[in-house]
């Protein structure tokens, strides 16, 4: 099995030399596995979301290394570590462009990583696939590919970007609990199909998600964060039959800290 | 209402509706409020008619002013993204530097173009009359701008800018450089107002220093009465629909000049005109609500009036 992320002593300051000065990320060391399918949890402010973002670029890292399937993109701007990385961001607004077609959304997330140029935006093959692809989602939207993704319900939307992030089969997929804006039931069927394209398509995933039943009940491995630390490293064995309030001992016992602050941001 | 105001006025507007193209890519595209159009109309203006003066073939100076308005949006492009000033201030920056080079170009505030030839010339010398010239050259210029436009805008470099304007966080998580992106269509959208420019001055006869003020006051409003009133259910759709905004905006203006208003108050009735647009939304919302309220009004009163003869 090949490695596909290595996270060598990350370290990032935020607001360096002000009153707001936050240690965000504290020498982070970590590995993922190819087919790697990691749950990461943490209360506010733990770190999670910004490992996902130094890890897509959104900013550079103060020091240490961040290196995906071999190549080392510690020092690449987001726009050029896009080839190798998908994304599902919280906002579901985030994920489409909400003035442009379905399938043009689609067709620009098929050109991910690629240099675009004066060639069609939209062939006809790729209509056929994007359909095939939708129509696998039962959710009605082969027929509405030339509708604005505007109209589309945070649900469907999570769904299309899903698609987006996974069509071209990246090295990486980054989930930011991409469905924490949406509700329950809903929530529960993008998850499902995440589960199923993951599995599908052996992709290596990071999911952050705030809700530790999900955390135990998704995915191979799971990372529980704290004060931009990796505090806990759950792998197969020991993840499978883990119950909420053994999570709960758990953290006390390795952050040395009671849970009930957190609790709420947890459960 | 004379036909021939009207069709003066809608000569004017389709030369215009190539500035209001321009002011479309920044500002509804890229979502950019690009001030470098003031600039960027009478620099087109000033490199065409200098050119046509020194004995520049006209098509071959209109298209050098093209160029010129591109590299000024690229400028805009370059202080925004790379020196990161926001928006607005890169736009007053390029147009506040602009009216100096556009100074330096003509040499002096006005350059008149009488008995040399022009693209108006051109077409009036094949033996045509010249109101119908002018609506030529403005149509076939307007036609190839939106082919153009139409063709580019359904390219995958095409595509790309849009979504840099829909969506920038999600576009860069595609890999696209949206750096590159904005100035892209800062000089498209540029090149546009001064290939605008150019032709105008051509069709004026002269170019002036101050013919820029206002203009993108009128290239927005352009924009918003077209998308409005014809809609913009596609790229080619609203591009159509911003040269119809933009003769119905000469027509307005042309309208009320006739009814007797004082030309030096045309560029009050401009804004006014933009301000009524921009918050026409608000006023849409407003009024639907103001309607629903009265229905439920309505019906409450229906149902105990019922109650009470029941």
């Amino acid at each position: 099995m090949s490695r596909m992320l290595d996270m060598i002593n990350v370290r990032k300051i935020f607001s360096k030399g002000t009153a707001n000065e936050k240690m965000a990320l504290d020498r982070v060391n970590f590995s993922m596995d190819e087919a790697d399918f990691v749950t990461v949890i943490g209360g506010n402010g733990a770190g999670k979301s910004t490992i996902l973002n130094a890890i897509a670029g959104l900013f550079f890292v103060d020091s240490g290394k961040i290196i995906i399937d071999g190549h080392d993109v510690t020092k690449l701007p987001e726009h050029k570590r896009a080839k190798y990385i998908g994304r599902v961001f919280q906002d579901p607004r985030m994920g489409t462009a909400t003035n442009m077609s379905i399938e043009e959304n689609l067709a620009m997330a098929l050109r991910r990583g690629q240099k675009r140029g004066l060639k069609k935006g939209i062939t006809h093959d790729e209509k056929d696939k994007f359909r095939t692809y939708l129509e696998e989602l039962d959710l009605g939207l082969e027929n509405r590919m030339s509708e604005k993704a505007g109209l589309l319900s945070g649900g469907q939307r999570q769904a299309v970007t899903l698609i987006m992030a996974t069509m071209t089969k990246p090295k990486l997929l980054l989930l930011d609990e991409h469905t924490a804006a949406l509700d329950p039931k809903t929530a529960k069927k993008v998850l499902d199909l995440t589960r199923k394209i993951v599995a599908e398509d052996k992709l290596t995933a990071l999911m952050v998600t705030h809700n530790m039943r999900d955390a135990i009940k998704y995915g191979n491995r799971l990372m529980m964060m704290h004060n931009g630390n990796v505090l806990l490293d759950l792998k197969e064995e020991k993840k499978k039959n883990l119950e909420v309030g053994d999570l709960l001992m758990m953290f006390e016992k390795a952050s040395g800290q009671d849970m009930s602050n957190d609790r709420v941001l947890l459960s | 209402m004379k036909l021939s105001i009207i069709i003066g006025a809608f000569s004017q507007g389709l030369m215009w509706s190539i500035l209001a193209l321009g002011v479309f890519i920044t500002y509804k595209i890229l979502d950019f409020a690009d001030l470098t159009t003031e600039g960027a109309y009478p620099l087109g203006a000033a490199v065409a008619a200098s050119g046509i003066i020194a004995g520049m073939n006209p098509f071959l100076a209109t298209f050098l002013a093209m160029i010129c308005g591109m590299a000024a949006g690229f400028v805009t492009g370059f202080l925004n993204t790379k020196l990161k000033i926001p928006p607005l201030l890169s736009g007053i920056l390029a147009m506040t530097g602009l009216y100096s080079v556009n100074l330096r170009i003509m040499g002096k505030a006005n350059i008149p173009l009488l008995k040399v030839s022009t693209l108006i010339t051109f077409v009036t010398g094949l033996g045509i009359k010249n109101n119908i010239a002018v609506i030529i050259v403005g149509l076939v210029s307007v036609s190839i701008v939106i082919a153009i436009l139409t063709w580019f805008l359904s390219t995958e470099k095409g595509y790309a800018l849009r979504a840099t304007g829909d969506n920038m966080s999600m576009i860069r998580a595609l890999g696209v450089n949206t750096n590159g992106m904005v100035i892209l269509g800062l000089s498209i959208g540029n090149g546009l107002v001064s290939l605008s420019g150019g032709i105008m001055a051509q069709y004026n006869g002269y170019a002036d220093i101050g013919m820029g003020t206002g203009t993108i006051v009128i290239g927005l409003a352009s924009v918003i009465i077209g998308e409005v009133l014809f809609g913009s259910s596609s790229i080619l759709r609203s591009l159509i629909s911003v040269v119809f905004g933009s003769i119905i905006y000469r027509i307005i203006i042309a309208v009320v000049l006739a009814k007797g208003l004082v030309p030096t108050d045309v560029k009050l009735l401009s804004s006014v005109l933009l301000a009524v647009c921009l918050s026409l939304p608000l006023f849409k919302e407003k009024i639907s609500a103001l309607t629903d309220t009265l229905h439920s009004a309505k019906k409450v009163k229906a149902r105990k009036a019922g109650e009470q003869n029941a």
